[in-house]
């Protein structure tokens, strides 16, 4: 029988498997940097998100009530703190996906300072929360809270949720956690400025907004006067 | 095809409760393109509790033809007791739920006319008629082994000559001994032994031999599990042949590449099912925190959540090259080289199922439990 080991040929299916790993860790890299570049245009987006929400804060002593725009942050934002936490857990801890999560917390806290203006300013009852949380590792409560927040963002669209890395190096993220005394005992929301540590429930949040069930009951007379 | 000599070669046809297929199974013997007075026909009835031994005897008229029969003692035995009784140059074995091309064994006979050096020439086995879903992905996976075995038969690395019409020399048991019990898995444990003693084996792979593929689930399951008990065993039997130079690439690649693949599907199907069980764990967690009515819909597709981590590529290649040898494997068996809706059953079928017997072949192993034949 022909034994004779052809090295020949297990170096030419070396060099092919290789090549197959090869294009596949390239592929993947490819595919990665593609990720990146939607997240850096949204960047983007986010500096010209802050520049118009600092404007509309200006304008606000100008403004009446009725012409105020609601809904600062555009539309397209609101998936990018889930395409920042899906990146942080499948892309790997990046410089440029922090410096991405630290500019996105910054238009959140501008954001936050108008519509707070808006609500004193118009007599609107706020419905929006602050959401401090920490990595699911060190934080298990914060996977539960998320859960709840989501599903309240789901049923009362105008719900704003405006979330935080407690851990996040970000001197105005860390201002925030000390104006308000944010204990580490995660997670930890803010409703009409009062601080509430560990799980709070959908139900809970619910009765500490009673104005979420006044935005969907306008929804709906809209909805209706727009079908009259 | 004309072959310059025509030898004697003896088919031995070992059966037990066979009384449905056995018929077809002589009849297609008797069809063999074959001069008949070189043919001998051995069928073994090895202490079937139907009617096989009634459907045996009536061809025992036939000059060619001869019966035995025998207490049940397992597959091997029978094929014993037809090799005692052999006196030709050459002999098989056909399975008595297996039927043969007419031109097969002239086909097979003539690699041995070329290469007195081949001691064993294996078939191309195809399913026979396909009807249910489970017949036709295992279509599908034999045409791929046509292929896959002619690769392995010009690396000189098969590693079972399979029981329906592997043509034998004689002196392959002459030399070696007689077929073992090998864990239910006597065709691969005697391809292991030629193997290590540098008997060359080859592959023909225009000699068809059609074979019923299990119908059911738990018939397949059963068969698998039985050859992959066998694989498993008949490698720690012969561990000595393992990445060893002097057996040559039936040692280097075939073996490896075998316990390989079983490891790789452990290693796949565990992933998938931790990934499935975080994700129930997560709906339920969920549920429980925002009661039932409030789970909404899954958010619109995205193409930034797909995984596009480098195993996501590796696997895309894998199957297309499983795909490649499937397609090539089609046209060396049928000429046809489009796609066949076979090939999706298979991905289907054999990715959920084949990860169990191959947990329970390792189980079994591990706690030296032997599978039953069927």
């Amino acid at each position: 029988m022909n034994n004779n080991i052809d090295w020949k040929k297990y170096l030419i299916v070396f060099l092919i498997t290789a090549g197959l790993f090869l294009t596949a860790s390239y592929l993947s890299n490819y595919f990665t940097n593609k990720k990146i570049g939607e997240l850096k245009s949204i960047q983007d987006k986010i500096a010209v998100d802050i520049l118009s929400s600092e404007t509309q804060f200006s304008l606000l002593q100008e403004l009446s009530c009725k012409d105020v725009n609601r809904s600062a942050l555009s539309s397209e934002l609101s998936s990018l703190a889930d395409k920042i936490t899906y990146s942080e857990t499948n892309i790997g801890v990046s410089s440029d996906i922090i410096g991405l999560k630290k500019y996105y917390s910054l238009l959140e806290i501008k954001d936050y300072l108008l519509m707070q203006k808006i609500s004193e300013r118009c007599g609107i009852k706020s419905v929006f929360v602050l959401y401090f949380y920490a990595n699911k590792d060190s934080c298990a409560d914060c996977v539960k809270q998320g859960y709840a927040l989501d599903a309240l963002r789901a049923k009362y669209p105008e719900f704003r949720v405006y979330s935080f890395d407690y851990n996040l190096d970000l001197s105005a993220v860390k201002a925030l956690i000390s104006i308000y005394k944010i204990p580490d005992t995660l997670p930890a929301l803010v409703i009409n400025k009062e601080v509430h540590p560990g799980f709070t429930s959908m139900e809970d949040i619910e009765k500490m907004l009673p104005a979420l069930e006044k935005t969907v009951k306008d929804s709906s007379k809209d909805t209706k006067n727009v079908v009259n | 095809m004309h072959l310059k000599n025509y030898p004697e070669v003896t088919i031995i046809v070992p059966c037990w409760n066979e009384e449905s297929t056995v018929k077809k199974t002589i009849q297609s013997l008797f069809h063999l393109s074959y001069p008949k007075d070189k043919l001998k026909i051995f069928l073994v009835n090895d202490g079937s509790t139907d009617n096989t031994m009634s459907v045996l005897s009536s061809f025992a008229s036939h000059e060619n033809v001869k019966v035995f029969n025998k207490e049940n003692g397992g597959k091997y035995t029978a094929i014993n007791l037809g090799l005692e009784s052999t006196e030709t140059e050459f002999v098989g074995c056909l399975d008595a739920d297996s039927f043969v091309h007419p031109e097969s064994l002239k086909r097979i006979m003539s690699y041995f006319e070329i290469d007195q050096s081949a001691m064993a020439v294996a078939p191309s086995i195809i399913v026979n008629t396909p009807m249910s879903i489970i017949q036709r992905a295992q279509k599908a996976e034999y045409d791929m082994a046509v292929y896959v075995k002619k690769m392995l038969g010009f690396l000189g690395a098969i590693h079972v000559t399979p029981g329906p019409f592997t043509i034998f020399r004689k002196k392959v048991f002459d030399d070696l001994g007689p077929y073992r019990h090998a864990h239910n898995t006597e065709d691969m444990e005697i391809a292991f032994r030629m193997q290590k003693n540098h008997y060359k084996i080859e592959q023909c792979n225009d000699a068809y031999v059609y074979t019923n593929a299990p119908k059911t689930v738990g018939k397949l399951f059963r068969q698998r599990l039985r050859w992959i008990y066998g694989f498993l065993n008949n490698t720690i039997d012969y561990r000595e042949l393992i990445l060893k130079r002097k057996y040559g690439n039936f040692s280097l690649f075939t073996v490896p590449s075998g316990i390989i693949s079983v490891l790789a599907a452990l290693y796949l199907f565990s992933r998938l099912a931790y990934n499935l069980g975080h994700f129930i764990y997560s709906k339920l967690n969920q549920i429980r925190v925002v009661g039932i009515q409030n789970i909404s819909a899954s958010s619109h597709f995205s193409f930034f959540y797909i995984d596009t981590k480098t195993l996501l590529f590796v696997t895309i290649f894998l199957y297309a090259s499983v795909i490649f040898s499937m397609v090539l494997g089609r046209k060396m068996a049928h000429g046809k080289t489009a796609f066949s809706l076979n090939m999706a059953y298979f991905f289907v079928i054999f990715s959920v199922i084949a990860p169990f017997w191959i947990i329970k072949a390792i189980f079994n192993t591990l706690t030296s439990k032997s599978p039953a034949w069927r």
